[in-house]
Parts: structure tokens; C-alpha cells; sequence
């Protein structure tokens, strides 16, 4: 058996084909960026998160940090209890303020951490005190309403 | 009296049906089952590869290329509206890699080589090669039918990818060098929105799935068509209409299956 021509055209193929796939991996995908360095879970209670999803990222100052990983609703308290996966490289204060924010108007919602001033780092499992609730168009629209109308009563 | 004829011919049709069902499944088990000789004698399946894949490549590129450049471009006049041109990136390569990648590339591979399968085995039977390689103690399906299996199984994910990747530099050549979405985003945005587990693994499974069933139908079609000109040229006709209805019911199956309800 002797390679042939045709040997040749079918690996260039099969070479390309695989090309592709890594440039779609690396290129396209998020192959590249994603983070094989170590990370540590930490926990936070919501009470209500919006439309935060699995997989949502984690920004602090806008550069990403980490994803969520699990949202459940805790029945202790009923809260939803969003765990998060950050990376090791970034140490965070203990008494961190977690946010649950939205790009843009119409935008994925993230959680964004602003630093506070404690001396501690979060530790692997710990649960971050302070947060912030999404905001929900339908609550911020009936606070305006009931605003706007105390404000009628109280000039009469 | 008309009635009754009526039914038997439907029952009749209803009865050939089933059977013709019964004859492919035999036919789909027994090419796994002598599927061996096509890796030991790998040759063989490189030389079908050859036909199948490499001799789809320049229209699976070119195909790729501008169905990539009409998304970037419908992309682009859509997103405009609502100032997010920037998500241009993603919608690209998202609706590249999960769905039209896969589906175009298996729906033009049907066309191209699962039709010259079919037209090809068609003849082989009609001029009695098949039945003399019977004669001659060759098993037909290990020789011919279960090289041509793997090497469009084989195939078919690799031009998928190539489609894919292809199409997305379409898009790119569209968006970012010619109507001048900035490129920084361009390339983030994809890369937030595309997952390689979910997006793009699964793409790949989708295109082995429906190149396992556009060879299956190609090949059973070929093997099961009368030996007449007639015959082989509406068992043709019949693998590309079968399995171009086969891809898309597949893909939305598949599409339910992996992207649906979570």
C-alpha cells in the first residue's frame, strides 16, 4: 500500500475541518477565556434577583471576575440564595456589597461587587452580607405611582 | 366496489411501507455490523472521504462565506434599530454554530454527495457489479456500502465546522470591514455569547447525527432502488427529499433537546 494524491487531499481536509473546530473553539467561543486558574464559592441572599441566570457574569469595576453558578430558593428564609464562583486571583474584602445590576437597558443582568474596607478576605464558602435586590420595572413604576399620588393628597 | 379498492390500495401502500422500514433498519444494522472491514482497510474510507467530503468543500466554503455575509448584513440592519449593533458578533456565530451551520452544511451535503451515493450504488446494482461481487464471495455491504457509512459520518462534522467558520468570517468581512461595526466588540461580544460546551460541542453532535442519517438514507435509497434508469433516478430524487426532510425534523428534535426548556 503507497500513499496517494488522494491521501493527501483527504488529510488537508480533515486537517481544515479540525482548524476550523479549534478556531471556532478559541476564536469564536470562549475556550480562550475561560479561566482554568482556581477560583473559590462564595454565597449571597437575594431577595429577589430579577432575571440573574446560571452563568451570569460576576464584574467588579466592570472586569469579570466570576459566574454564578447556582441560584436556589432558600425555604429558611425565602430568599434566593445565588452562589458564585470567583476567581482566586481577585481577593475581595469581607464586607463586599454584592448588586445585581443590567447592562444596558434591555441588557443580561450581572452581579457587581464594590469592594468595602475590611482588612479580611472572603474566605472559600463564606456569604456575603450585604446586597442588593434587582430592580423590578414593575415595583419601581408602583413606587412612582404611589409617590406621585401622596404628593397630590398632601398638596390639597 | 370502488371503495373497497380505494382501501386496499392505501393498505397496500400502508403494508409496503412498513416493510420498506422493516428492509432499511435490517439494511442500517447490517452496515454496523460489517462496518470492521472499513477500519481495517481504512484506504477504503479514505478514498470515499475523498469523494464525499473533500469534493464538497468548495461549495460548503462558498455556501458558508455568503450565508455568513447575509447574516452580518440582516444582522446589522436589525440591531441597528435598537443601537446594538455591537451584538452583531454574537448573533452571527450563534445562529451560525447552532443552527445553520449544522442543517445547511447536511442539507447541501445530501444534495451533493448523498445524491452521487445513491446515483452511484443505483448503477452498481443495475449492472449487476453488486450481485457479481456476491458471486465472487465479497460481501457488497463490508466493500462498498459501510466504507461510504463512515466516511460521510466522518465528514460531515468537519464541513459543519468549516461552514461554521467560514460564515462567521463572512460575517466579519460584512460587519467589521465593510459597514465598520467596531471590532473589538465584534469579537468580545462573540465570545461572551458562544459557549464551547453548549454551543458549539453541541453543534458538532448535531452535524454527526444528520450525517449518520443522510448517508443511512443515500445508502439504503442506492441499495434498495429498482435496477432500471427510472429507478435510480427517482431513488435519487428520494434521498435528497428524505433526507432534507430528515435534517430538519432531526434539528428540531435535537435543537428541543439541547437548547429547549432549561
Amino acid at each position: 500500500m503507497e500513499r496517494t494524491t488522494l491521501d493527501l487531499w483527504v488529510g488537508a481536509f480533515v486537517v481544515a475541518g479540525l482548524g476550523a473546530l479549534v478556531m471556532l473553539a478559541m476564536k469564536v467561543g470562549n475556550l480562550s477565556t475561560y479561566n482554568v486558574s482556581e477560583t473559590y464559592q462564595v454565597e449571597a441572599y437575594f431577595s429577589n434577583i430579577g432575571g440573574l441566570k446560571p452563568k451570569a457574569s460576576i464584574k467588579s469595576a466592570g472586569v469579570l471576575v466570576g459566574r454564578v453558578i447556582d441560584i436556589k430558593l432558600d425555604t429558611q428564609r425565602y430568599e434566593a440564595k445565588v452562589t458564585m464562583s470567583i476567581d482566586k486571583r481577585y481577593q475581595f474584602p469581607k464586607d463586599t456589597f454584592a448588586n445585581i445590576l443590567t447592562s444596558g437597558l434591555l441588557g443580561e443582568q450581572y452581579i457587581g461587587l464594590s469592594p468595602g474596607g475590611d482588612d479580611k478576605m472572603l474566605a472559600n464558602g463564606e456569604v456575603l452580607k450585604q446586597t442588593q435586590s434587582a430592580v423590578v420595572l414593575e415595583d419601581l413604576i408602583g413606587k412612582f405611582m404611589y409617590s406621585k399620588a401622596s404628593e397630590s393628597d398632601s398638596a390639597k | 366496489m370502488p371503495i373497497s379498492t380505494s382501501l386496499k390500495k392505501v393498505g397496500h401502500r400502508v403494508v409496503n411501507a412498513v416493510w420498506r422500514l422493516g428492509f432499511a433498519s435490517r439494511f442500517f444494522a447490517l452496515t454496523l455490523f460489517y462496518s470492521g472491514p472499513s477500519f481495517r482497510r481504512f484506504h477504503l474510507t479514505i478514498k470515499e472521504m475523498f469523494f464525499s467530503g473533500v469534493m464538497s468543500l468548495i461549495i460548503i466554503l462558498v455556501a458558508g462565506m455568503f450565508v455568513g455575509m447575509v447574516l452580518g448584513l440582516q444582522g446589522y440592519e436589525t440591531l441597528k434599530r435598537y443601537g446594538s449593533e455591537s451584538a452583531l458578533g454574537s448573533l452571527v456565530a450563534l445562529s451560525l454554530v447552532r443552527e445553520l451551520g449544522p442543517v445547511l452544511a447536511a442539507l447541501l451535503f445530501a444534495s451533493r454527495a448523498g445524491s452521487a451515493m445513491t446515483a452511484e450504488i443505483g448503477l452498481m446494482k443495475a449492472t449487476e457489479q453488486i450481485a457479481a461481487m456476491e458471486l465472487m464471495a465479497v460481501n457488497p455491504i463490508a466493500r462498498v456500502v459501510a466504507p461510504r457509512f463512515w466516511a460521510g459520518v466522518f465528514s460531515m462534522p468537519l464541513l459543519a465546522a468549516l461552514f461554521s467558520a467560514m460564515g462567521v468570517f463572512g460575517g466579519y468581512v460584512v460587519g467589521v470591514v465593510l459597514i465598520g461595526v467596531d471590532e473589538g466588540s465584534f469579537w468580545s461580544q462573540m465570545q461572551s455569547a458562544v459557549d464551547f460546551q453548549h454551543d458549539v460541542l453541541n453543534g458538532v453532535l448535531k452535524s454527526f447525527v444528520f450525517g449518520l442519517a443522510v448517508t443511512a438514507i443515500a445508502l439504503f435509497e442506492g441499495y434498495d432502488a429498482p435496477p432500471t434508469a427510472e429507478g435510480v433516478s427517482g431513488a435519487t430524487t428520494r434521498t435528497v427529499v428524505e433526507s432534507s426532510l430528515a435534517i430538519l425534523i432531526l434539528d428540531f428534535i435535537l435543537t428541543a433537546l439541547m437548547f429547549g426548556g432549561n
